[in-house]
């Protein structure tokens, strides 16, 4: 037991002594261009975030460890105002063999307006719509290279929940999630252990990726319901699920082709849903040195309408302007229309550094012509302009 | 009997070579790959980068990079650079698998989103993070990348050069001609002019500082390069050069990238 404590204070010691200190604190800015659609939600807001990292290694960078907080404070939705840990990780490499042992935030896939084979991460939900900002999921992980391929197996105990807004949030459900009523399909609840494998390679120009997936689905179905109070809420119920997903990416020329495609199996429904599409890029156009990316991407879902989710039959067109520029300046515009209704919402992102360590993102979100029986009925008020200040350090 | 008859053939074939007959191009060609060969076997290294970009208004904008380059045997080089500044994009992390005339094999790492990302590296002729320095300026330099054209030989500073000129052969360059200065020596690339698709001179880099390592290898400590188009420039300071580290192909495979240092 003593050396187990001593060992333990000489690897905080070791550690510790290489540690590094990285993150951002910012201000973000949002205005409502419309009167909210339901009762409560506010106009306008301010709310600040905080997400320090330290990180270090030893043994010659055969062990790592890294902390990585999320921390947001949000005046007026009270659902905003969280925090989280990221990672709380220790990394061992050991040939090519790489234990993770702890919390961690991880990506699959390759798709740009849609993750369907991104499922080890819960979404915060509550940090944006796009699903690209995630919670930490604690979870054992090894990762072994072989000559054939990289293999991904994942032992996940310990269940997140999604993040929803509260009354007064925007872009949220016609009626409010109850977090504090979420039910899971197993006995097991929040302690069900999932797992999780992925194969990986590379073939000259093309990447796959071919992963499973078994555990607590991280996106409930909403159920109606009541709070306390006796209002009508909507109650989240994780159901137990099977996925199998592919990812592939192919480089040819100035195009980038790409597709993700899944199967998933649950209680409450079976279904296949994939995106695919592809990136053309014009490099240095008008004889200048900025890039022009054009994207074209379409999802499809074999749910019946009323129980797929909002990119059921969906085509996406976006654009990237790549300035490489000294404050590496950027604008990336994207169109989401519904093949079936013609619903469309409508993003456009502009970021650039100011100084050294500075940077600013303009965001402006529209929802047009919203099908009354669209999913997206629900955000038809919210169009909104965001402004970002950012500190790195 | 065996080894005077094979001397004699060898004798045979190089002396043509160094002969009257020999023209500018094969003595380009020549000249590339003594420089090529000068630097075989270096393995590895590792340096610090200082990037210094400047518009034409004096602004300066600085960058931290730390790079980590692999020698591969019968191929380009692989080599990993992890930005340390500005803050924004500290963690950010490129790989690159340089072939000859194939298109390199790149990927990105972007922190923020935690991902990795294989990127189109067909871009050759784009600027190197807002720099005036161009992927294809930074790749490793396989002599099948151009063709060549022996011009002369001249002093260049203390030094005697070679000046050659060398045309891409790759798709996608955004030259049609550099003509590079080349000490007799060591090798060492002291000037280049680049000509743009329009034949008029774009850029001119300079190197100097130029340090030995392990009694062989040449670096330069300052690389500058000005654009006479933009009126901007960028100088590379590089730092800490460290030569067979011990870095192997485990250190650049694109899912260890999320974790390096």
């Amino acid at each position: 037991m003593r050396h187990a404590v001593s060992g333990l204070g000489l690897l905080l010691i070791s550690a510790g002594a290489a540690a590094e200190f990285s993150g951002n604190i910012a201000a973000e800015a949002a205005i409502y261009s419309e009167s909210p659609q339901f009762e409560d939600q506010f106009d306008d807001n301010l709310t600040f975030s905080f997400q320090p990292k330290w990180d270090g290694e030893w043994n010659d960078g055969d062990d790592l460890w890294s902390l990585e907080l999320f921390l947001r404070a949000d005046d007026k939705d009270a659902g905003r105002e969280h925090a989280d840990i990221r990672e709380a990780l220790w990394l061992h490499v050991d040939g090519d063999n790489e234990w993770r042992i702890g919390i961690n935030t991880m990506f699959w896939g390759v798709t740009e307006s849609r993750h369907l084979v991104d499922v080890i991460n819960q979404i915060d939900r509550v940090e944006g719509i796009d699903g690209e900002v995630k919670l930490g999921q604690p979870m054992i992980h090894l990762k072994r290279y072989q000559d054939w391929g990289v293999l991904d197996f994942l032992l996940l105990p310990g269940f997140r929940e999604r993040t929803f807004q509260e009354k007064e949030g925007r872009l949220r459900t016609p009626l409010v999630v109850d977090t504090d009523q979420a039910e899971y399909e197993s006995s097991d609840e929040e302690r069900h252990i999932d797992y999780a494998l992925r194969f990986s390679q590379t073939y000259g120009d093309l990447d796959l990726g071919i992963s499973w997936f078994k555990g607590t689905s991280r996106d409930p179905v909403l159920l109606p319901g009541f709070d306390d109070k006796g209002n009508p809420v909507l109650t989240p119920f994780y159901e137990q699920m099977t996925q199998a997903g592919v990812d592939a990416q192919l480089i040819y020329e100035d195009w980038i082709w790409r597709l993700e495609f899944i199967r998933r199996e649950a209680e409450s429904n079976d279904y296949n849903a994939y995106t695919a599409g592809f990136e053309y890029t014009f490099y240095g156009i008008q004889e200048s040195v900025v890039d022009l990316g054009l994207l074209l991407e379409y999802s499809k879902d074999s749910r019946p309408d009323d129980e797929a989710d909002i990119l059921n039959n969906d085509v996406f067109l976006g654009t990237r302007f790549a300035f490489n520029d000294a404050q590496s300046s950027e604008i990336l515009a994207g169109f989401f229309i519904d093949a079936d209704n013609q619903s469309r919402s409508f993003r456009v992102e502009g970021n650039r550094r100011f100084g050294t360590s500075w940077k600013g993102t303009l965001e402006l979100q529209t929802f047009s012509d919203i099908d009354p029986d669209d999913l997206l009925a629900a955000l038809e008020k919210d169009d909104f302009v965001l402004l970002e200040m950012a500190y790195y350090f | 009997m065996f080894k005077l008859k094979s001397l004699t053939l060898l004798l045979c074939i190089t002396v043509p070579a160094v002969g009257m007959t020999q023209s500018p191009e094969q003595k380009g060609l020549e000249i590339a790959q003594a420089a090529k060969a000068y630097d075989k076997g270096f393995t590895d290294f590792t340096a610090n980068m200082v990037m210094i970009l400047k518009n034409k208004s004096g602004q300066t904008s600085t960058r931290l990079i730390r790079i980590r380059t692999l020698e591969v045997e019968g191929d380009g080089d692989k080599s990993l650079s992890i930005f340390d500044e500005p803050a924004d994009v500290k963690g950010t992390k490129m790989l690159t698998y340089s072939h000859g005339l194939e298109p390199d094999d790149q990927w990105l790492y972007l922190p923020a989103l935690k991902k990795v990302k294989r990127i189109n590296s067909r871009n050759k002729s784009g600027p190197f993070v807002g720099s005036t320095f161009a992927f294809e300026d930074l790749g490793s330099q396989e002599v099948e990348k151009y063709t060549y054209k022996y011009l002369r030989n001249e002093p260049c500073g203390e030094m005697d050069c070679y000046v050659i000129e060398r045309y891409p052969a790759y798709k996608y360059s955004g030259y049609t001609r550099q003509i590079a200065w080349i000490d007799t020596e060591g090798y060492r690339l002291v000037k280049a002019e680049f000509y743009d698709r329009k034949k008029s001179l774009l850029k001119t880099l300079t190197a100097s500082d130029f340090q030995q390592y392990l009694g062989h290898y040449w670096r330069p400590g300052l690389m500058d390069m000005v654009n006479h188009q933009t009126g901007k420039s960028t100088r590379l300071e590089w730092k800490d050069y460290e030569f067979k580290t011990g870095l192997t192909d485990r250190d650049f495979r694109s899912q260890t990238l999320k974790r390096i240092k």
